[in-house]
């Protein structure tokens, strides 16, 4: 009838189910860790229904035995936290530099760990989606991963994602 | 409905907590959880030092169907007074 009328009808169907948020984790460095777990805890906290797809190299930050060894590239990254003319970013030793600056600075800014964050996550109910094509290519198995993530295809993220309110790749 | 939002301490706070020094997500989540163990109507204090917070915490008092009832805005410093919501 008017358009404020079917705007809160629409409010009120959107208040009915809670809001839900589903993102992709692609990148397994230390520094891109961060965005989706950050964002999926944020969701969690504001009520909302959050899950987080690993796959490809995101898969790591749900690795048991890698995602306590995440690290910064120093190469090919100008951002980075060592300000160093690029082609030096290869030498021995400049990876683990820059990975021990962005720790330091997580550190400082009393930011939680990348395990915490996960921690955090699951006691929050986000749901973490192991990607099983890239465990397969990987070789990665079931108990190489934390505990309480499914293992699902595109297609099983997607029927999730498709009824999210925002959908993040990172 | 509307709440007038007002600089001024409420007359009721049920709970403090101080976020001093943390930043984003941190004053959220901790703010979130100090909601869940709250009752309707109940108030929370929130001190936060990040200046993200001032645009925060009213999204998580929004997004949690809580009442924003106040906020002090310092000069490093703010405080936030949320009224817990039937729906959170």
């Amino acid at each position: 009838m008017n358009t404020a009328v079917t705007r809160a009808e629409d409010d009120t169907a959107v208040e009915a189910r809670r809001r839900r948020i589903a993102l992709v984790a692609s990148k397994g460095t230390l520094d891109q860790a961060y965005p989706p777990l950050i964002m999926a805890t944020t969701a969690a906290s504001l009520g909302w229904e959050a899950g987080v797809y690993f796959t490809f190299y995101g898969l790591d930050i749900i690795h048991n035995d890698r995602l306590k060894s995440l690290k910064v590239a120093s190469l090919a990254n100008p951002a980075g936290p060592i300000q160093l003319p690029n082609l030096l970013g290869a030498l021995p030793g400049a990876t683990a530099a820059a990975t021990k600056m962005m720790k330091k600075w997580m550190t400082d800014a009393r930011m939680p760990t990348v395990p915490e964050f996960i921690e955090m996550a699951q006691g929050l109910d986000v749901r973490f989606f192991a990607c099983s094509t890239t465990m397969g290519v990987m070789g990665v198995e079931e108990d190489d991963l934390i505990k309480g993530c499914e293992i699902a295809g595109a297609a099983a993220f997607l029927d999730f994602a498709a009824d999210a309110d925002v959908q993040l790749f990172v | 409905m509307t709440t007038q939002i007002t600089s001024l301490a409420p007359e009721r706070i049920d709970v403090v907590l101080d976020c001093s020094g943390l930043l984003c997500p941190l004053p959220v989540y901790r703010a979130s959880l100090a909601l869940n163990q709250l009752s309707p109507g109940e108030v929370l204090e929130v001190i936060a030092t990040d200046p993200g917070a001032l645009e925060d915490i009213p999204a998580l008092a929004r997004q949690t169907g809580s009442v924003l009832l106040g906020v002090e805005r310092g000069q490093d410093r703010h405080r936030f007074w949320i009224e817990k919501g039937s729906r959170s």
